[in-house]
C-alpha cells in the first residue's frame, strides 16, 4: 500500500462495465517526508474518499477488485482507506498530518 | 489504473488467437497536467477508444478480466475513456 493524496476525479462515461457506478480518483503517491513518489495514478474509490484527502491506495489487482466488491474486473488500483494521521517510531514528524497542515 | 492518450495503432496478422478481432493500441502515459511522461506501451482495448482519445489503463492479470469470459493474452488494456478531467493539486 501507499501513502498518496486525492488530486482529482476522473468523469469517463464510456468505460468497462464493472467501473459503473464508482467513483475513479486520481491519486498522487507521496514519500513519508512529503514529496512526490512517482507519477500520480488512477485508482478506483472504495473508502469514499475526496478531493484533498490522505489516503492509503492498494496497488494489487486481488486487494483492489475485492474492496470494490466487483471480482474479475479490470481493476488494479483502490482507494481503501483515508488516513486520520501518522506516526513514525524514530520520533520524525510527518508533515502531512492534520494539525502540522494548519499551522 | 493510468492515465494516457492512444497516439498510435499496431497491426499484427501473426498472433496469439485469443487475440484475434482485438485492437492494439499504442498509448502514451500522461501526467494530471497532460503531459507526456515516461515510455510508450501496446494495449488491447475493452473501450473502442480512438486515435488522439485521453484514456485511463489497467496493467497486470487484470487486464484480461475485461474481456472475460474470452481469456485474451494482455497484459494492458484500455478500460475506460475519459470525458473530464477535475485536477487540483496542493
Amino acid at each position: 500500500m501507499l501513502i498518496s493524496r486525492v488530486i482529482g476525479e476522473i468523469v469517463s462515461t464510456r468505460k468497462h462495465p464493472s467501473h459503473e457506478g464508482q467513483k475513479i480518483l486520481l491519486v498522487q503517491p507521496l514519500q513519508l517526508d512529503g514529496t512526490n513518489r512517482g507519477n500520480a495514478l488512477v485508482a478506483m474509490d472504495a473508502a469514499g474518499a475526496g478531493v484533498g484527502d490522505l489516503v492509503l491506495v492498494a496497488l494489487d489487482g486481488y486487494s483492489a477488485m475485492s474492496s470494490v466488491g466487483r471480482p474479475n474486473s479490470p481493476i488494479d488500483m483502490a482507494v481503501i482507506g483515508v488516513i486520520d494521521r501518522v506516526e513514525l517510531m524514530d520520533g520524525a514528524p510527518f508533515p502531512l498530518n492534520p494539525e502540522k497542515q494548519q499551522t | 489504473m493510468f492515465l494516457g492518450r492512444v497516439v498510435g495503432r499496431v497491426w499484427a496478422t501473426v498472433k496469439q488467437s485469443n487475440l484475434e478481432g482485438q485492437r492494439l493500441l499504442i498509448v502514451q502515459p500522461l501526467t494530471p497536467e497532460l503531459e507526456a511522461t515516461g515510455k510508450r506501451v501496446i494495449c488491447t482495448d475493452a473501450t473502442g477508444a480512438g486515435a488522439g482519445e485521453l484514456i485511463y489503463w489497467c496493467r497486470g492479470r487484470e487486464s484480461s478480466f475485461a474481456f472475460l469470459p474470452d481469456e485474451v493474452t494482455t497484459d494492458f488494456t484500455i478500460v475506460g475513456i475519459v470525458d473530464e478531467l477535475r485536477v487540483k493539486r496542493g
